[in-house]
């Protein structure tokens, strides 16, 4: 199965989106780098928009996520709920 | 009184319905043949644009709502940087030539693409393609215009960054990005999309944006750190709507596996030519380096390259034919550029300069079974002329690929002791390639590529007459100034006395 990848920015707005993707997605590996945090995980990774609010503490929008975005792979499903990033192999 | 009823709002399915689709009309007055002209002539078929989506459902005003606030940020750090002489942060000036090479070659490429998306979302018929240009083209202006506006700010120290508009049309080594993008946008609308969309955006873009952002974030150039990511955050849209481009347009008609692989073959090549300059960067140019060319290719070319083909295979679509060979041609091709570099530098607007021992081991740990077989030793020799009072230079005019402009400097994929070079004689005229790619492009094409306007002719024509101190002139080059070796430039004075002067009280 092959990996797919969301990077941001390391920053204050999105601490709380590294940390729901962390509790949404336990097979996920976060790499801290330079400026930025990559998150690898085999096949498919999902950010759902409630475990988000739950750890920001206020309504949250996922195409917030637009602002601090630095890449991803994979094919992308959005809706309301969730983002989920996936591979068809 | 009434109550107040909280306004429900519209799911992100429907207002991209009603903000996308809903937005376009069936022409009455013209047949959509003749709003359309160019959507026939390169063979793709499509029968239903509706079939486009847009996975991320971004419509215009959720689109100026997150720009805008990508702008303030953006700006909010750049006024920062400015104001707090955040120029003498950075390590080591030797990093600006990395910055040079960037507002030189790459922020055109920004415009250019500015252009060719404004062109072709007015060439597709579906309003959801046109919609998604339309964000694009004012995506990649907004690239272009921060991207000066934030190294505007070193060109009050330093030098070389004064003349980029002249450089990107004339001197010689940023003709190669510049071709790039002259190629994709003379080409037609579908094959722009997956020149640029795809090939660029979603296959290459990482390995340019994320290590050389992460590279400025490690060099404390906070300026590019801000742009890069700003612009990245665009990008990652890019990147969805490229390889969803390829997907629709690869389910609409099994006719347009061929032309599309075609497609993928010739941009893949040409794009990892573009982007040899990144290797030269990162192995080179970042004082304090984040990660080498190869272990950037590894993660961005090899693991995400390779799941996005082994994805695309069930479409019938091929790993780029040029894959093997850029494979091969990673170990080497950063120690072959800025050796072409050191050489050539009296025509660079930037500096290059000889490693020190400690760069050398470094390289030697990344590149153990290449660097010290074949570029330590002539690394020594160049630093041996150069203690001599004889620094070598190379003032014979480079052999230029008409594929992909770089000069032939590249080694054949399996022997790295021998120069590539390949020759097609097309109507009585001989063509020179660096590489099977290139000779493979021009050979599809060549009636394209013999009106490449390459920089060496033009060095013996008006007003140059093959005159260096006319051609400095002409391409805005200030000799002693902006070239030549760091070592004893300008720029490594400047910087050293002004950090002096932030450090200590003298």
């Amino acid at each position: 199965m092959s990996t797919v990848f969301i990077a941001l920015q390391a920053n204050e707005e999105t601490r709380p989106i590294i940390e729901a993707i962390e509790i949404d997605n336990p097979q996920a590996i976060v790499h801290r780098q330079p400026a930025m945090v990559k998150i690898d995980a085999q096949g498919r990774l999902v950010i759902r928009r409630a475990t988000i609010e739950e750890q920001l503490g206020r309504d949250f929008d996922l195409q917030e996520i637009h602002i601090n975005l630095i890449s991803l792979t994979g094919h992308v499903v959005e809706d309301d709920e969730t983002l989920t990033l996936s591979w068809n192999d | 009184m009434d109550m107040k009823v909280a306004k429900k709002k519209l799911g992100l399915k429907d207002k991209y319905k009603l903000m996308t689709r809903d937005l376009g009309w069936e022409p009455s007055y013209h047949s959509k043949d003749e709003l359309y002209p160019y959507m026939n002539y390169e063979g793709i078929k499509i029968h239903d644009w509706d079939k486009w989506e847009d996975p991320f459902r971004l419509t215009m005003d959720a689109y100026w709502k997150y720009q805008a606030e990508k702008e303030r940020k953006f700006y909010a750090i750049i006024d920062a940087h400015a104001q707090n002489n955040g120029h003498l942060n950075l390590t080591d000036a030797r990093y600006l030539s990395a910055l040079k090479i960037f507002l030189q070659a790459i922020s055109p490429g920004e415009y250019a693409a500015h252009r060719g998306f404004a062109r072709v979302g007015r060439e597709f018929p579906g309003v959801g393609p046109q919609v998604a240009c339309q964000m694009q083209a004012i995506d990649e202006i907004r690239h272009a215009q921060t991207q000066i506006h934030a190294m505007s700010n070193y060109n009050r120290y330093y030098n070389g960054f004064h003349a980029f508009a002249d450089q990107r049309d004339r001197i010689w080594y940023t003709s190669v990005a510049r071709s790039f993008f002259d190629d994709s946008m003379s080409a037609g609308p579908f094959e722009f999309m997956i020149a640029i969309g795809f090939s660029f955006e979603y296959v290459l873009t990482n390995l340019l944006f994320v290590p050389f952002m992460s590279g400025a974030a490690y060099n404390g150039d906070m300026a590019t750190v801000t742009f890069g990511f700003s612009a990245q955050s665009d990008e990652a849209r890019h990147m969805t709507l490229g390889l969803e481009v390829i997907k629709f347009i690869l389910e609409q008609d099994p006719d347009n596996l061929p032309i599309v692989q075609n497609w993928i073959d010739k941009w893949f090549w040409r794009g990892f030519r573009v982007l040899g300059l990144v290797s030269t960067m990162m192995d080179y140019m970042l004082p304090k380096r984040v990660m080498s060319w190869r272990e950037a290719w590894d993660i961005y070319g090899v693991e995400n390259g390779g799941a996005l083909f082994k994805d695309l295979a069930r479409y019938g679509i091929k790993p780029p034919r040029g894959w093997d060979d850029a494979e091969k041609a990673i170990d080497h091709m950063s120690h072959q550029f800025m050796l072409g570099l050191y050489q050539w530098s009296f025509g660079t607007a930037f500096h290059s300069w000889i490693p020190s021992d400690a760069d050398m081991d470094w390289l030697a740990g990344k590149y153990p079974h290449t660097f010290d077989k074949y570029y330590r030793p002539r690394w020594k020799h160049i630093k041996k002329l150069a203690d001599a009072g004889t620094p070598f230079k190379n003032y014979g005019l480079a052999r230029l690929c008409q594929t992909c402009q770089l000069p032939s400097v590249f080694t054949e994929p399996d022997d790295p002791t021998l120069t590539c070079h390949r020759e097609t004689v097309y109507k009585g005229e001989k063509y020179q390639f660096c590489s099977d790619g290139c000779q493979h492009i021009f050979e599809n094409e060549p009636e394209k590529y013999i009106q490449a306007w390459l920089p060496m002719p033009q060095l013996f024509q008006d007003p140059i007459n093959g005159d260096l101190g006319e051609w400095m002139k002409w391409v805005s080059l200030l000799d002693g100034k902006d070239n030549g070796d760091y070592a004893g430039s300008e720029d490594q004075k400047n910087f050293e006395a002004w950090r002096g002067l932030a450090t200590t009280n003298q």
